[in-house]
């Protein structure tokens, strides 16, 4: 594992770019556990103040300092992004590689449930959801939900994978010598399958944080918590492009794209890594 | 021709699994949930002033029978697939008495109009760009397209749209930032609504399709870039054939089923990012029907663009499935 990404790190500039990236957007979010406000608490600065230097983001409308806001909100969405990914992770891993590795009818119904669940548009849902919930709304709640909704396309990912190790020499092997489909799937097919579990990861945190500042920057989340999308939510509730506060809109969009980069190359460095020809290209040229 | 009925049944019942299960999820999702959307309007609506208790029973009895939600469980389940078979969801409580059928038949082709010019622009110009530099890798315009195009792709449809919004709204304000078309003008086919409605069209159409281009791109680029190794690409080019015929007959073609398949995989989550971006943009299509259904607490519209949403979706796929063997005519053999 570590020499994967020391090569990767040598041979692969999008990873660097990816990992430098995340590494910024990382201690941002780390920087919220030594922050001198708490994040609730709004007219602890003067309010208004354009980037200075004791304000290096400046401050917002209800006096909160836009940096060490910043820094709590992207330590939210972060986590929330990686609880989504994590529960998804299960889902997408369990069905992918049973499906893949039992094949025939049960591959069939599983397929046919997962291109159900890719088809399907999930903003609606999502928003029917906070709808009929209301004020009972919550972080973790949103999460378990879009975990449920959002492990479709990376189960396939998966299964396709699985499907491919089936038909390899050493799991007839393992099962001639007796090894359960458990412990198969457990021990011989997850180490191959794991490198595309990484990119697919790393693309359902970016979809789970899209989706989230989405859904926070309308208002249909828990607007209490401090997201980038709950930011947002806030400097559009105090018209901050109208009134010239530029700054506390710029800084979490800034802040969120940097994170959507990083994510990004470092599924795309990741995906080209475990294509065989497309690291062979990279090598020679 | 047996082999393409057997397709089309396939697809069809896939169709079918998908408007089941996404009915049900909406289904499950308005029922299963500790809140009664009937006390909720009630209590909206009786917090100013004081409502005598008469009335009170009155208006959840009525409620009650315009949701859908009396009598047993079950009954209220046949009750809600009776009204999505007829696409009937009542009337809407922020429009009264408007159905919201009609609510929703005014919106849909917007969103239909918008979606589809934003998903076959992005379609045809990121598979071309992405073939072209699958197949010239040493181009460097390509390249810097490639690097500029897949940035792009990554950033939420929201984040980009709100981006635009701000550039072409506040910081160079040229283009028109909210609304379909302009004000005051009566929609009939002449040519100043039909360039209203076009010019209203550009921002939103523009941050769907800079989203949407990269993964074709990038799709199409890998599969372009191993089709270019095999030996038959080879045999063509020793045998002379010219590169233009090699690209778009001998590589893009094979290239572009996987694309096609994709095109109907996605479909869902384009649609998600056209309702959003028309939240942004004001687009008077489902997107900000929905937004201002959930605003108004309106039950009965927040449902029905959800369900119809399902089916639309579910459709359109069921469209580019049976196409399909068009592209592919292994899919008529099979």
């Amino acid at each position: 594992m570590g020499r994967t990404i020391w090569d990767l790190l040598r041979t692969n500039r999008a990873f660097a770019a990816g990992l430098v990236l995340l590494g910024l957007v990382m201690a941002v979010a780390l920087l919220s556990f030594v922050s001198p406000y708490p994040p609730n608490d709004a007219y602890v600065v003067p309010p208004d103040v354009p980037p200075c230097w004791a304000y290096p983001l400046g401050t917002n409308s209800r006096g909160q300092d836009v940096f060490w806001q910043l820094s709590v909100a992207i330590r939210n969405t972060l986590a929330f992004g990686i609880t989504v990914a994590a529960i998804s992770r299960c889902l997408a891993l369990t069905i992918g590689m049973v499906a893949g590795y039992a094949g025939g009818l049960i591959d069939r119904v599983l397929m046919s449930v997962n291109d159900t669940f890719i088809v399907i548009p999930l903003f609606p849902i999502l928003v029917l959801f906070y709808f009929v919930m209301r004020d009972r709304m919550s972080w973790a709640l949103l999460a378990l939900v879009m975990a449920c909704l959002g492990w479709a396309y990376d189960a396939r990912l998966i299964r396709s994978v699985a499907l491919s190790l089936r038909a390899r020499e050493f799991t007839e092997t393992a099962i001639f010598s007796g090894m359960s489909m458990r412990q198969v799937l457990l021990r011989e097919h997850l180490p191959f399958v794991l490198p595309i579990v990484f990119s697919t990861t790393m693309n359902n945190i970016n979809w789970s944080i899209g989706m989230e500042v989405t859904l926070s920057v309308l208002g249909f989340t828990d607007i209490n918590t401090p997201t980038i999308g709950v930011m947002l939510y806030w400097a559009n509730q105090h018209t901050a492009m109208v009134a010239g506060i530029w700054w506390w809109i710029a800084a979490p969009v800034a802040l969120v794209v940097i994170t959507f980069l990083g994510l990004f190359l470092l599924a795309v460095s990741m995906n080209e890594f475990i294509d065989p020809r497309s690291r062979l290209n990279r090598v020679r040229g | 021709m047996p082999s393409y009925l057997a397709y089309l049944l396939r697809r069809l019942g896939q169709f079918v699994l998908v408007v089941f299960i996404g009915v049900n999820i909406a289904f499950f999702v308005t029922h299963a949930t500790p809140i009664d959307p009937v006390e909720q309007t009630i209590s909206a609506t009786t917090s100013f002033g004081s409502t005598s208790p008469e009335a009170v029973a009155l208006m959840r009895q009525s409620l009650r029978d315009l949701y859908g939600l009396q009598g047993g469980l079950w009954h209220q389940y046949l009750t809600f697939w009776s009204r999505v078979v007829r696409g009937d969801f009542g009337p809407s409580l922020s429009a009264f008495p408007t159905p919201v059928s009609v609510l929703i038949g005014r919106a849909l082709p917007w969103t239909a109009g918008l979606l589809m010019t934003a998903t076959l622009i992005s379609w045809a110009a990121g598979n071309l760009l992405g073939g072209l530099a699958g197949y010239y890798r040493e181009s460097r315009t390509l390249r810097a397209a490639g690097v500029l195009v897949m940035g792009l792709h990554p950033i939420p449809y929201y984040i980009l749209a709100f981006v635009l919004l701000i550039l072409f709204g506040y910081v160079w304000p040229v283009l028109p930032i909210s609304g379909g078309a302009q004000m005051n003008l009566p929609p009939r086919l002449d040519l100043q609504y039909v360039g209203s409605v076009l010019l209203h069209s550009v921002l939103p159409l523009s941050s769907l399709v800079l989203v949407g281009i990269g993964g074709w791109f990038m799709g199409m680029r890998s599969l372009v870039s191993n089709i270019v190794t095999e030996d038959y690409v080879a045999f063509a080019e020793l045998g002379g054939v010219s590169p233009r015929r090699i690209l778009l007959s001998y590589v893009m073609r094979n290239a572009l089923m996987p694309q096609v398949t994709g095109l109907a995989m996605s479909l869902g989550a384009i649609f998600n990012g056209a309702i959003i971006t028309e939240q942004v943009f004001g687009y008077p299509g489902l997107g900000s029907l929905l937004i201002d259904a959930v605003h108004a607490g309106d039950y009965s519209l927040v449902l029905g663009i959800t369900t119809v949403s399902i089916v639309a979706v579910a459709s359109a796929v069921l469209v580019i499935d049976l196409l399909y063997p068009l592209v592919d005519p292994r899919a008529r053999i099979r």
